[in-house]
């Protein structure tokens, strides 16, 4: 493989209630996806069909049990919070105290960005949906991780992989890439330790939080590897690697080089291509320790004794990944594969000569050359307020408020894709996964969709008494190559229905 | 061979020149660059919440995923 697999992204969005610091988030965030949902729904909304949920699955093959979890890890059980899965394949739901939004299912790092970047759109649109209601107060959203008070909500990633690859091969070869890839990936953070008490800038907003090296939580204990096993997929075949370790960004070229680095590390674990120890004493530590050097010249220790700064790993994987696709492909590699390998090496060539080289490409940089020119002007220390409220703001989602989208627009941070190409993915799905499937569905026959979920559409069709479960096991089916044309000929959810079971 | 040898001293010469206008160049560069700064410092000025200290002391989250 490639750059190229069944992958997405999740974001929990900070949400921010004017004049209101003590209201509410779970009634805010249900306000805002209610809102977009009674603005955008043509029929009845589709239940959310929690039938093949697992969230205490473990991927080393055990259950955990449901009485030792914490209730924040029961996320299957439906308590009645917002939930709408829209026409482009996507699912907007609060979480706990955050509107989230998951993208579809897409296959290239390209498409993860478009429908990453159409949720921050989706959830503008939401804000001002929940705005437009009489006596509702403002409400803010910000694409960040944490309220530099102690709090932090994810931005995870998924990657569907194959389940014969060793759980061991992924926690060997993946940890020291997550210990280094924030050197690229990173958002940048004013403040050091979990409550931001020590004064400083990092790079990235969640390293603080992260305590174990392996394990299945995701809101305490925080694991570099996350052991979650639903694989919303035959899990026979596929195992779903959940990523929490990632920043929120707003750079598409950050979430680009994100998602398309961590699939290419994935391909070269999958094929048993690694074979060298990258094994980093103490990562948890090394993740911290890279995260508060911006001059990027800290240093971790290898296993095997050398010592290298967290560009000097990533240019090891970059030298395997080169190799890897020379070996697999040669000249005939995809184009974002090669694209993907030229901008990995250019930035990290950049990081090493002068981090400040990345200003227009990566969140880190962007926002603290914007902090350095403030100190510079105004002779600010890292503690004062008004650079914590600069950390806060380039997240802030409304383009006129939103420190990023200034930047934008005055030239300073270079973009993938164009305003047109993002809108249109707030309603389209992804033509090459079975997000084209659901989000067809609830598109022209949405007054007959009951339920659906990543693995299934749940149809209540007239002269039937119960509901009829089309299962979507396999993510690569369900494409417009293969049922587009089904469903652009039935004109009815019965129709479609009946040529899809042949009943 | 005298005039291939001619040729490369002539053009470092020539780069030697140009290399200078780049100094100045850059100096007016750097100018150009300062003064950029400070327009979208003072743009940014603009938008900038009013109340830095206590709009990041209400920014109050709950833990998330």
């Amino acid at each position: 493989m490639s750059v190229r697999r069944v992958m997405g992204t999740e974001i929990e969005y900070g949400i921010s209630v004017a004049g209101q610091p003590q209201a509410n988030p779970m009634v805010a965030s249900s306000q805002v996806v209610n809102a977009y949902a009674s603005a955008t729904l043509k029929a009845r909304r589709a239940r959310w069909d929690f039938e093949e949920e697992s969230p205490l699955r473990d991927a080393r093959g055990f259950d955990m049990s449901r009485h030792v979890a914490d209730p924040s890890q029961l996320t299957d059980e439906d308590l009645g919070l917002a939930n709408v899965i829209l026409t482009n394949g996507a699912r907007l739901y609060v979480d706990h105290a955050h509107p989230e939004f998951s993208t579809p299912e897409v296959t290239t790092p390209l498409d993860a960005v478009r429908w990453d970047k159409a949720g921050e759109q989706i959830m503008l649109d939401a804000t001002k949906a929940a705005a437009r209601l009489p006596g509702s107060p403002q409400i803010t959203l910000y694409k960040n991780n944490t309220d530099n008070k102690g709090a932090s909500y994810g931005a995870h990633e998924n990657y569907l992989m194959r389940r014969s690859t060793p759980f061991a091969d992924i926690v060997r070869h993946l940890t020291p890439f997550f210990v280094s890839r924030q050197v690229i990936t990173g958002a940048g953070r004013v403040g050091i330790g979990q409550d931001g008490n020590k004064h400083g800038f990092q790079l990235s907003q969640r390293a603080d939080f992260f305590e174990v090296e392996v394990g299945l939580e995701t809101t305490l204990k925080r694991p570099i590897i996350n052991t979650r096993d639903e694989p919303h997929a035959d899990p026979e075949k596929y195992r779903r690697l959940h990523v929490i370790i990632g920043d929120a960004n707003l750079s598409e070229i950050s979430t680009y080089l994100k998602v398309g680095t961590t699939s290419l590390v994935l391909a070269m674990i999958e094929d048993g291509f690694i074979a060298r120890d990258l094994s980093v004493e103490g990562p948890v530590s090394a993740l911290r320790a890279v995260s508060h050097d911006p001059t990027l010249t800290q240093t971790v220790t290898l296993r095997d004794g050398r010592t290298l700064t967290g560009v000097q790993l990533q240019l090891e994987y970059l030298d395997l990944a080169k190799k890897y696709v020379e070996d697999r492909y040669g000249a005939d590699a995809d184009p974002q594969t090669k694209d993907v390998l030229e901008r990995w090496e250019s930035v990290l060539d950049r990081l090493e000569r002068d981090p400040m080289l990345c200003a227009e490409e990566l969140d880190w940089v962007a926002k603290l050359k914007l902090l350095q020119s403030y100190r510079d002007r105004d002779g600010l220390d890292w503690d004062d307020a008004k650079l914590h409220l600069i950390d806060l703001q380039y997240a802030d989602i409304r383009p006129e408020k939103g420190l990023y989208h200034r930047l934008v627009r005055a030239g300073r941070i270079r973009r993938l894709l164009d305003d047109e190409t993002v809108e249109a993915a707030m309603h389209e799905p992804p033509l090459d996964t079975r997000a084209y499937f659901r989000g067809r569905c609830l598109e022209k026959y949405s007054a007959n969709v009951a339920a659906a979920s990543w693995d299934s559409v749940i149809f209540d069709l007239p002269g039937r008494e119960s509901l009829q479960r089309v299962p979507t096991i396999d993510p690569l089916r369900g494409t417009r190559r293969h049922v587009g044309e089904l469903m652009d000929r039935a004109e009815t959810a019965e129709e479609l229905f009946a040529a899809l079971t042949g009943s | 061979m005298a005039q291939e040898q001619k040729q490369p001293r002539k053009s470092s010469e020539d780069e030697d020149a140009v290399e200078t206008t780049q100094d100045s160049d850059v100096a007016e560069r750097k100018e150009a660059l300062d003064n950029d700064v400070d327009d979208i410092l003072d743009e940014i000025d603009d938008v900038l919440e009013t109340n830095a200290e206590d709009f990041v002391k209400s920014f109050i989250q709950k833990g998330g995923e």
